[in-house]
């Protein structure tokens, strides 16, 4: 038996979530007594793959081959299929990102394994082999039992720590190869966005809202961003007015994100937007309404208007800075 | 071309979610049911492809899996434009079975694109959509962010890390969507209300299949700790806080 894990790459380099993913299955393997092994697909140079050793991982299995590129649904999920009944997998590992949402449900299928999704802790018993999951968009928790030999699990990002218990790994080159009737996608152009810190990765988000008043206000907020190495993020209406990019809006209908550190500056806190952020470890309210309901949620506050409070945090941080 | 639109029924997201029977069952009371945000989108996006003639849709479909309570849901939608509804009658049980219980009734039909959402925004599975192209043996793409139409075939963008990748893939297929699918929800005219009552629904009796998953029991999130406030003349102090109390940076 094992726990399989699948920790995805990007042009060939691991990051963070994934060795959230394999300390997660590290620790699953531990709870049930089995082995934690990686699948690893498409090119990666194998000091990355040394690297998953790091968090725990006894195996790694990597399906190398540059038709693997861009993610097809059916073909990735068919491969990590069969490694899962190769190694007899008990429990299988993926992200609830963009990838583990395609991949998981179809795996979930094939293996006949009842899945829980936007699992933040490890198993809350292994005999019942019961989960606890975020519901309701984070306005509770529900305890999930699987009732099947093989689970799955996807994993939200940022909620498992990285725990470094190194070991000797093996790496094994798989022969398994992409089923080729089933790859029916065909990737027309990509376009990428240089430069900017993914929202999903930010460890501090400075977001704005309608409170920010004009998309010409949003200097200071982006000085603060670029001081403290943070993602820059908004409210709904903000992306709608066109004041900044759709990829920025966070909530309900948006991206749902759980950073260490939360600004919202001129943000209400209606549920929806709560919907999206209220899985951040701090939230800081900046709200001219003492009565916002976003004070609700937030650890910290400043009753006060965003264009007189930014440029002063803008000032401090640049005080500390220089020091 | 047919599209189908899967719905989901889902609390109203304003809703104060309370449980009940030691905290194993939702209590309904009160509670407004509404079409899962996503999926009025997806509905939305399938209707503006549809009054485009050029694009040869000859009807979009509703499919929800429920007991006849989810009726107002699937007449909302049939009054926003949908053209007939299909609906399997049993309460909607774990991702898998309803997936499974939509894909034995639709390999009956001849659906060239399905769309699902992304989430419903009760039980945050994101998984039905999944689920139900593995059954259909169907190629699948997730987090779509624009369908439309090049030279009478569909062509999908999807969301990756930072950016978007445009796709091409053959029919059928299921198209899971999220933000950028719609803009707003097309809302029901009185035209659509009063037409929506005679609309087909097909009722489909349930197959047998068990729930691979159960929920134990619900727990409310622990409080947060009470908000500290800091002065805003002095608001350089919050660095200070966040600096060396909470030890964010
Ligand atoms: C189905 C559905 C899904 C939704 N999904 C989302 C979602 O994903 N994300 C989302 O964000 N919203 C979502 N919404 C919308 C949501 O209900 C709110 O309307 C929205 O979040 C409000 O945005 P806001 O806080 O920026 O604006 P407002 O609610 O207008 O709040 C502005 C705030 O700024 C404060 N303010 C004003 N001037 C200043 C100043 N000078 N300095 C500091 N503060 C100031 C005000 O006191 C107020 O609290 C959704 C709604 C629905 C119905
Ligand atoms: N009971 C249901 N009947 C029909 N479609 C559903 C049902 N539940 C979920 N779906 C579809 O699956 C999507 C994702 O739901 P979920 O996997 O539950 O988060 C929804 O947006 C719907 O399109």
């Amino acid at each position: 038996m094992a726990v399989l894990v699948f920790p995805e790459n990007w042009d060939g380099k691991f990051k963070k979530l994934s060795f959230e993913l394999v300390s997660y299955a590290s620790k699953v393997a531990d709870m049930l007594g089995d082995q934690a092994i990686v699948v690893s697909i498409g090119n990666v140079e194998a000091g990355e793959l040394g690297k998953l050793a790091t968090y725990g991982a006894d195996k790694i299995i990597s399906i190398e081959n540059s038709a693997l590129n861009a993610l097809d649904d059916q073909a990735y999920a068919g491969m990590i299929a069969e490694v899962a009944q190769k190694v007899n997998a008990s429990v299988v590992v993926l992200s609830n990102n963009n990838t583990g949402k395609a991949l998981a449900p179809r795996l979930s299928v094939r293996l006949k394994a009842g899945i829980a999704s936007g699992v933040g802790k490890l198993p809350v018993s292994t005999t019942p082999f019961v989960v606890n999951k975020k519901v309701y968009s984070g306005k509770a928790f529900a305890n999930v039992e699987i009732k099947t030999p093989v689970r799955i699990i996807t994993l939200a990002q940022n909620s498992f720590e990285v725990i470094e218990s190194p070991k000797p790994v093996v790496i094994e080159k798989s022969d398994i190869q992409p089923d080729q009737g089933l790859m029916k996608i065909k990737v027309n152009d990509v376009q990428k966005l240089a430069g900017k810190i993914l929202l999903t990765d930010a460890d501090i988000v400075v977001s704005g809202g309608r409170g920010m008043r004009s998309p010409d206000n949003w200097g200071p907020l982006v000085e603060m961003a670029e001081l403290l190495g943070a993602g820059t993020a908004c409210s709904r209406p903000v992306s709608d007015e066109g004041w900044r990019p759709h990829d920025e809006h966070t909530g309900q209908t948006g991206k749902i994100i759980a950073p260490n550190l939360y600004f919202a500056i001129g943000i209400s806190g209606a549920i929806q937007h709560l919907a999206g952020i209220s899985s951040s470890k701090y939230i800081v309210a900046i709200n001219t309404d003492k009565d916002a309901p976003i004070f609700e949620a937030a650890q910290y506050g400043i009753v006060g208007d965003a264009s007189k409070v930014l440029p002063k945090l803008v000032e401090k941080l640049k005080e500390i800075k220089s020091k | 071309m047919k599209i189908l639109v899967c719905i989901s029924n889902v609390p109203d997201t304003t809703t104060k979610v309370k449980f009940v029977d030691e905290l194993k069952k939702l209590d309904v009371n009160g509670i407004q049911w509404v079409i899962n945000p996503w999926d009025e989108l997806a509905l939305t996006r399938a209707l503006e492809l549809k009054d485009d003639a050029a694009n040869g849709i000859q009807s979009v479909t509703v499919a929800h899996v429920g007991l006849s309570t989810s009726e107002p849901t699937i007449r909302k939608a049939l009054a926003i434009g949908a053209d007939d509804a299909i609906r399997v009658n049993t309460e909607s049980g774990d991702a898998y079975s309803v997936a499974a219980q939509l894909a034995e009734v639709l390999k009956n039909e001849n659906f060239d694109i399905i769309l699902c959402g992304i989430e419903s925004s009760d039980h945050n599975g994101s998984t039905v959509g999944g689920m139900l192209a593995e059954f259909l043996r169907v190629p699948s793409v997730t987090c779509v962010s624009s369908l439309k139409f090049e030279n009478g075939q569909p062509v999908v963008s999807r969301e990756i890390d930072g950016g978007k990748e445009g796709l091409s893939l053959p029919v059928p297929f299921v198209a899971i969507v999220q933000k950028g699918i719609a803009k707003e929800p097309r809302i029901a005219a009185m035209r659509g209300i009063m037409s929506a009552r005679t609309k087909p629904i097909k009722v489909y009796e349930p197959q047998a299949i068990d729930n691979l998953t159960e929920v134990v029991n619900y727990e409310m999130p622990k409080p947060r700790a009470a908000c500290k406030y800091v002065d805003a003349e002095n608001a350089g102090q919050l660095i200070d806080l966040l600096q060396n109390e909470a030890r964010v940076f």
